[in-house]
C-alpha cells in the first residue's frame, strides 16, 4: 500500500537530484536551464506575481468546469429523453470535440469583447465533452430487468430517471468529470496563450510567455510548476469526490482486503 | 378458482424469432405451478407476458377476478448497486407512494422474512450470492401479492444453497398463500416445489404435457430421498425428453 506512495515519490526525488546535478556539473547557466533549488527560490520570491496568476487561471478553469458539467448533464439528459434530439445534435458535439482549440481560441477571442468570457468558452469547449458522452453512455448503460421492474409497479419516467437512471449514471459521470477537470486547465491555458494579452488579469499562461519575452527561465519554470500542481490537484480533488460518492457500492472504490 | 387463462397466446419478436407458438395453460389461485422446459424455448416470454411486460402477438390472457397484485423474481438478482439491502426491498412500495417510514418497517420485515435480519445496512456488494437472491425475494414479497412469478431464481446458485431457499419458498409459499409460478430448468426442482407442473416443447414453445404431484406439504429432505420422489422425477425427465424430441 505505502509502496504506491513511495516508489513515484523516491522516482521524483532521484529525477529532481539528477536535474540539479547535471546543471551543476555542466554548468548550465539558468537563463537555458535553471536548476530545480532555484526554480523553487523563483516560486517562493516571485509568489506576488504568481498566486494572482494562478488565481485567475484557476477561477476560469472552474468557472468552465461547472459550466462544462451544467451543459453536459442537461444535454445527457436531453438526449436520454429523445433520440431525435441526440441525433440532431451529437455528431455538432463531437465537431465540436475534434476541432483543435488553438483553431478556434482566435476566433472566439476576435468574436468575445470581453477576454475572460472568451477564455471560459475556450475551456469550456475542451471540457464539456467528455461529460457529456460519459453521461449519455451512463444514462443508456442501465439494467433490462431493473427497467422492467420499474414499469412492473408502475413508476412514472420521473421516478425512473431520479431512482434508477441517474444513480446508475454516476459512475461514469464522474469518469468524465475526472477528464475533464484536467482538460479544463489545459483549455483555459492554451486559450491564454492564443489570447497574449491577459484581460484586466493575467494568468499563468501569460506569465509564461512575459518571462520567456524578459528571458526570466526560472520564473518561467515556476509558473510551468504552478501548473502542473494545479493539474494534478484537481485531478486529486475530484478523485476523492468520485471516491466517496462510491465507496459503498461501486466496484471500482472496492477495498482491497 | 381460476387466477388467469392463457389461451393460443404466441409471440414473435420483432427478429423474426417466435418464442412461444399457441401456448395455453390455466393457473388456479394459490396453486404452486412449475412451468419446466429446454433452455430458449420462451418460458421467460411466457412469464413476462402474464406480467404484462410484454404484449402477446396473438392470443389473450385473462384475469377472471383481476389483473392480482404480483411480484416478479428475476434469474438474476437484479439489485439497485446504490441502494442498500433494506432500499432494494423498499422499491416497490416507494414507487407505489408509501411514506418513508412505513415501507421502511415493512421492508424490515420482508428482510427478516427471508431470513436477512441484520443485513438492512448491506450493499448487493457485500452479500454472497444466495443473500442476494433472498433479497430479491424479499422485494417481490414486500407487496404481499397474490402472484409470485420466479424466473429460474435459483438457477445459479450451488446445490446447498438452491435446497435451503427451495425449503424456504415452501415454507413462505404456505404461510402467506400466494400463487406461485415457477420457472425452471430442473426436474428435481420443478417436482420437489410444485403440486403441478406444465411441461413446455423446444421453440417455438407450447405447453406439451401436465403432471401432479400429489405429495403432501410440508415436504422435506425424507421427501427429497424418498422413492416415490425419485419415481416422479423419472417420469418428469421422460416427459422433458418427450418435450424436445417433438
Ligand atoms: N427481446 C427479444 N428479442 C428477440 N428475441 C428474443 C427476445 N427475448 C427472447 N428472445 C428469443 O426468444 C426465445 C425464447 O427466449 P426466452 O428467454 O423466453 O427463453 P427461456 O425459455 O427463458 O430460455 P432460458 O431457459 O435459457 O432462460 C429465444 O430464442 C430468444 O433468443
Ligand atoms: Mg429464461
Amino acid at each position: 500500500m505505502s509502496a504506491r506512495f513511495v516508489a513515484p515519490i523516491l522516482t521524483g526525488l532521484f529525477m529532481l537530484a539528477l536535474w540539479e546535478g547535471l546543471v551543476r556539473a555542466m554548468a548550465i547557466p539558468p537563463y537555458v536551464l535553471p536548476g530545480p533549488i532555484l526554480v523553487a527560490k523563483t516560486l517562493v520570491s516571485d509568489w506576488g506575481t504568481l498566486w494572482p496568476a494562478l488565481v485567475v487561471t484557476l477561477s476560469i478553469t472552474l468557472q468552465a468546469l461547472l459550466a462544462a458539467v451544467l451543459v453536459g448533464v442537461l444535454l445527457a439528459l436531453l438526449f436520454s429523453l429523445s433520440r431525435w434530439i441526440e441525433f440532431s445534435l451529437f455528431p455538432y458535439a463531437i465537431i465540436l470535440q475534434v476541432t483543435p482549440i488553438v483553431a478556434i481560441a482566435p476566433l472566439i477571442i476576435a468574436w468575445v469583447d470581453d477576454v475572460n468570457v472568451s477564455l471560459l468558452i475556450c475551456a469550456w469547449l475542451v471540457a464539456f465533452f467528455p461529460i457529456l458522452s460519459n453521461t449519455v453512455l451512463g444514462l443508456r448503460s442501465v439494467d433490462r430487468n431493473l427497467l422492467d421492474l420499474f414499469e412492473l409497479y408502475g413508476a412514472s419516467r420521473w421516478r425512473v430517471l431520479v431512482d434508477l437512471r441517474l444513480p446508475a449514471a454516476l459512475p461514469y459521470f464522474l469518469g468524465g468529470l475526472r477528464i475533464s477537470g484536467g482538460l479544463a486547465l489545459i483549455g483555459a491555458v492554451v486559450a491564454e496563450f492564443v489570447a497574449g494579452s491577459g484581460g484586466r488579469e493575467s494568468g499563468l499562461a501569460y506569465r509564461i510567455l512575459e518571462s520567456g519575452y524578459q528571458l526570466k527561465i526560472p520564473r518561467m519554470f515556476a509558473a510551468l510548476v504552478l501548473i502542473s500542481l494545479a493539474g494534478i490537484a484537481i485531478y486529486l480533488l475530484l478523485s476523492l469526490l468520485s471516491h466517496l460518492l462510491l465507496r459503498r457500492w461501486h466496484e471500482s472504490a472496492l477495498a482491497e482486503e | 378458482m381460476q387466477l388467469v387463462g392463457i389461451r393460443d397466446v404466441s409471440k414473435v419478436f420483432a427478429n423474426g424469432i417466435q418464442a412461444l407458438g399457441s401456448a395455453s395453460l390455466d393457473i388456479a389461485a394459490g396453486e404452486f405451478l412449475s412451468v419446466l422446459g429446454p433452455s430458449g424455448c420462451g418460458k421467460s416470454t411466457l412469464l413476462r407476458l402474464i406480467a404484462g411486460l410484454a404484449e402477446p402477438t396473438a392470443g389473450t390472457i385473462a384475469w377472471p377476478q383481476g389483473r392480482p397484485d404480483l411480484g416478479f423474481v428475476f434469474q438474476e438478482p437484479t439489485l439497485m448497486p446504490w441502494a442498500t439491502a433494506l432500499g432494494n426491498v423498499a422499491l416497490p412500495l416507494k414507487l407505489r407512494g408509501v411514506a418513508r417510514s412505513e415501507r421502511e418497517a415493512r421492508a424490515a420485515e420482508a428482510l427478516a422474512g427471508v431470513g436477512l435480519r441484520g443485513f438492512e445496512r448491506s450493499y448487493p456488494r457485500e452479500l454472497s450470492g444466495g443473500m442476494k437472491m433472498r433479497v430479491s425475494i424479499a422485494r417481490a414479497l414486500v407487496t404481499a401479492p397474490k402472484l409470485l412469478l420466479m424466473d429460474e431464481p435459483f438457477a445459479a446458485l450451488d446445490e446447498i444453497t438452491r435446497r435451503r431457499l427451495n425449503t424456504d419458498l415452501l415454507e413462505l409459499w404456505q404461510r402467506t398463500h400466494f400463487t406461485a409460478v415457477f420457472v425452471t430448468h430442473s426436474v428435481f426442482e420443478s417436482v420437489f416445489l410444485s403440486q403441478r407442473i406444465v411441461v413446455m416443447s423446444a421453440r417455438p414453445g407450447r405447453v406439451r404435457s401436465e403432471l401432479a404431484i400429489e405429495a403432501p406439504y410440508p415436504r422435506s429432505e425424507a421427501f427429497g430421498t424418498s422413492a416415490d420422489y425419485a419415481a416422479l422425477c423419472r417420469l418428469t425427465s421422460a416427459q422433458l425428453s418427450e418435450a424436445m424430441a417433438t
